[in-house]
């Protein structure tokens, strides 16, 4: 995890004077990528983006960004707002590579940055970089922005890695060093997706949970903030400092519309410009298609659908019951039959972006005779009502996932279906989100669930919190391993790939680590979610990144090309 | 009549004291809880959440939370939405204007409409017009609202391009012209079953009054029928409207759920239902006692404006 990419981008951030390349590079990149799926003219981006920030764009999401502190506990829709109003140390480029944001270099063992024990961390920061309202940004607030973290009366969202730092130590304005308790790998992630508050505001506040800054933010990020009408949109205006490429767009609107349909619909009108968060709802993507002046296409996302086993119940403890129902799946009819063919079929937890991924697992196949013999070896004899049995222990379980997504609905009555065939019964009981992502999950009540998850931890391949045995919620672990699922080897490849800093030796454990998950199956991967963007003809500049939470991370560099 | 008046406050507080028991039980009571959302988020772990549990006092028995909710609301802090952590006054404070935007907007063209329909259908009973109307009114009570207002954007905003397909306004724009333009569509909307249920109690109360025996008296000393009708007839038939519209105060403030979402419009109904699904239960409870009390006072008022207007009605 090397992070500096080679890519002409790195540095050039740093010079001023070379910011119009940078854009031309990012936005021709963009073009030469999308140009063949949206069939636009590469002659088009000639003009390139304007010398002052021009015009505006308006982003439509389905939920609502409520959250402005970037530290609290938030949901992903927040970040939306915190790429353009924020910076972190560094950010992550949809090849997973890190370019420097605050940060003049990415730490590593090369450039010193990072100790051989992975234990002593250096940051250097850039020169020059001021908050919206014109204060210095300087490595206090590095130093302000941990420790606020782990304050205990602070209601931060994610602790993972900050509480691991130490010892923080200011040596100049532009340079800071800690410790780490221990080596962790994945905080170089975690930091991609940190964005830094100001000290000299929140140091003054009593309580920071109710500041006034959470509603009047503050940042250091292309967009300065304007204006948020509750429930109806929040609308940020052009940083004409901004350290980094742009902004080139004068104003970026960000508007809630609650309703998936009601969204489609704005983004026809051309009401809205570019359509985020979940994107357009699979049954419109082929009238999507179709609309003149607006582009549209599939983006890969990092989540994958499983089906979790509750490995708890005596049924799914015995492995060949697992491959049996693995067998017996219909993967391609659920892909295709329910998901309009979007997503693609995955054998894996990590996305087929990351570059832990591993594409050298067996592949799946639907084959229900083989699932019969699977189970027929293994002694589960066909008893009453044509379910299975073995020792008393019937094959007969509940599905469970979040009532109303008429999507999921129709893949389980498939799996329903699929799995009679092979004598095991499953019966369907969704329930409300708030109850069925609440105790039921988190501390393993449910028997089988229909889930999307992201595994990751940002970019980051380490999924202890989902298959460490000290994970696991029912047993007084502190984890999301809601299914159970305890191997030995899977706890050691999972320890030793974090506490590893070499990105080619982490590369190898967590490709082991697939092959032993995939080989025991806690879950079933389905497939790797594929949202549908939608932006208005002449947005340049969208780029979609797999490894963020919403595809406006980069709205710096949009802008209209005609 | 302030012997009444005094009397009516005194039910209301203890009636408001058990609402807020009940609906606080009641919403706690209900599986799942402002955190269960953050469970599938990346990065979040069970520990994570547990902490944050605590620290925003999640843990502790319920009596324990509701007394202290409680205390504060006394002294007049509602408290802090979980979402956005502004205090629920100027949350609900936020989302008022849009409401009543749109809420007074349907409700003058329903009324008008309403009682002009319903005027027309009883003096002209058994008319074409009143079948039409009686029709009319059976249609409009049974469309579904969010089907109507999907309707009503595929024609106007999507196909004929003449209205805005949803939103209080353009973004930037912020004129008079604007706000009224966007507000065309969802006040039909919202304004078409209105209409229905003033045309109902208008048309019938029409005929309750018209049969009377003092309308034959005016009849007969020879009163012209303009005077017989507008003078004595709708006069009469009008007060049981007043329960009617002190039955509406409630509904004009905590807003339209369905028309809201469909049109995105930011108010109260919106508000409502986001905060429901996100259990953000200190808007969720103030909401709940915004809306008792208006439910109080609607009746309140209109107990005092019958009694103003009806000088045969007594209120001690």
């Amino acid at each position: 995890m090397s992070g500096c990419s080679d890519d002409n981008n790195t540095d050039s951030f740093l010079n001023p004077t070379r910011r119009q390349l940078l854009a031309f590079g990012l936005a021709g990149a963009a073009a030469a990528w999308m140009g063949p799926v949206l069939g636009w003219v590469p002659g088009a981006e000639a003009a390139g983006p304007p010398a002052k920030p021009t015009g505006q764009a308006i982003v439509g999401l389905s939920q609502e960004p409520t959250v402005f502190n970037p530290l609290m506990l938030h949901i992903e829709v927040d970040e939306a707002v915190y790429f353009n109003l924020f910076s972190g140390l560094w950010r992550v480029d949809p090849k997973g590579n890190f370019t420097p944001d605050l940060a003049s270099e990415i730490p590593s063992l090369e450039n010193g940055g990072i100790s051989a024990d992975g234990l002593t961390w250096r940051i250097k920061l850039r020169d020059g970089i001021k908050w919206h309202d014109g204060t210095p940004f300087t490595a206090e607030d590095v130093k302000f922005n941990i420790e606020l973290i782990n304050n205990p009366n602070f209601r931060a969202g994610r602790r993972a890695g900050h509480e691991l730092v130490k010892d923080i130590k200011v040596v100049s304005p532009t340079e800071l060093t800690w410790r780490m308790e221990k080596a962790y790998a994945p905080y170089q992630a975690i930091l991609s997706w940190t964005f830094f508050v100001p000290k000299h505001i929140l140091e003054k506040e009593a309580d920071p949970n109710t500041s006034s800054f959470n509603n009047k933010p503050i940042g250091t990020g292309p967009f300065k903030w304007v204006e948020r009408v509750p429930g109806d949109h929040i609308t940020l205006a052009a940083n004409t400092t901004y350290h980094g490429g742009g902004p080139y767009l004068e104003r970026l609107v960000i508007k809630y519309i609650p309703d998936m349909t009601v969204l489609y619909t704005q983004f026809r009108t051309g009401d809205i410009d570019y359509i985020g968060l979940q994107g357009i709802s699979p049954d419109h993507y082929d009238e999507a298609k179709g609309l003149a002046q607006r582009d549209v296409m599939p983006v890969p996302q990092p989540f994958i659908e499983n089906i979790a086993f509750n490995l708890g119940l005596p049924v799914f403890q015995d492995r060949a019951v697992r491959e049996a129902l693995y067998y017996g799946m219909d993967k391609q009819s659920i892909i295709e039959a329910i998901y309009y063919g979007l997503p693609k079929e995955s054998e894996a937890f990590l996305p087929a972006q990351s570059w832990a991924f591993n594409p050298d697992l067996p592949k799946h196949s639907y084959d229900p005779a083989k699932a019969r013999k699977i189970l027929d070896d293994a002694g589960w004899v066909v008893g009453s009502g044509g379910v299975r049995e073995k020792n008393g222990v019937r094959l007969e379980f509940v599905n469970s996932t979040t009532a109303g997504n008429h999507v999921r609905e129709q893949a389980q009555q498939l799996l329903q279906q699929n799995w009679m065939e092979i004598g095991a019964k499953m019966s369907i009981s969704n329930l409300p989100a708030a109850v069925m992502w609440g105790e039921y999950w988190m501390m393993s009540k449910f028997e089988t669930a229909m889930v999307g998850i992201g595994f990751m931890i940002g970019p980051d391949p380490d999924a202890t919190d989902f298959f460490a045995s000290r994970s696991i919620g029912a047993q007084g672990g502190a984890g999301q391993n809601t299914t159970q699922y305890a191997s030995k080897d899977v706890d050691t490849l999972l320890q030793e790939g974090a506490a590893t800093v070499d990105q080619d030796k982490r590369k190898t454990v967590y490709q082991k680590m697939q092959t032993v998950t995939r080989h025991d199956l806690p879950y079933l991967p389905i497939f790797q979610y594929a949202m549908v963007s939608g932006t208005k003809a002449g947005l340049a500049g969208f780029t979609p990144n797999v490894n963020v939470q919403e595809n406006c991370w980069n709205a710096n560099t949009w802008y209209w090309a005609n | 009549m302030a012997r009444f008046i005094f009397g009516r406050v005194v039910q209301s507080l203890i009636l408001l004291c058990l609402v807020s028991m009940i609906g606080f039980a009641v919403l706690h009571l209900a599986p799942g809880g402002p955190l269960a959302q953050f469970a599938l988020v990346p990065g979040m772990s069970q520990a994570d959440i547990a902490r944050i549990a605590a620290q925003m006092g999640l843990d502790r028995p319920l009596p324990i939370q509701y007394w202290e909710w409680f205390t504060r609301l006394l002294l007049g802090d509602w408290g802090n939405s979980y979402r956005d952590s502004q205090p629920v006054l100027s949350v609900i404070g936020s989302r008022l204007g849009a409401t009543l935007q749109l809420m007074v907007t349907a409700t003058l063209i329903a009324i008008v409409l309403g009682v002009w329909i319903g005027v027309m259908g009883a003096i002209r009973r058994y008319s074409v017009f009143d079948y039409l109307g009686t029709i009319g009114a059976m249609i409009a009570l049974s469309i579904p609202t969010f089907w109507f207002g999907l309707v009503m954007i595929y024609i106007f905003s999507v196909k004929l391009g003449w209205l805005p397909s949803g939103n209080r306004s353009t973004v930037g724009d912020g004129s008079f012209f604007d706000y009224a333009y966007h507000l065309i569509a969802p006040s039909i909307v919202l304004a078409l079953v209105e209409v229905a249920v003033w045309s109902r109690y208008m048309r019938s109360s029409m005929l309750d009054v018209i049969n009377q025996d003092f309308i034959r008296t005016a009849r007969a000393k020879g009163l012209p029928e303009r005077v017989v009708l507008f003078h004595h007839t709708m006069r009469n038939a009008l007060l049981p409207m007043i329960t009617l519209a002190g039955l509406e105060l409630p509904v004009l403030l905590s807003g339209a759920l369905v028309t809201e979402t469909v049109f995105t419009w930011p108010g109260m109904g919106r508000l409502f239902l986001d905060s429901l699904g996100y259990r953000d239960y200190p808007v969720v409870m103030g909401i709940l006692m915004f809306s008792a009390v208006l439910v109080l006072v609607g009746n309140l008022l209109a107990d005092c404006f019958c009694a103003i207007a009806d000088p045969r009605i007594r209120l001690d």
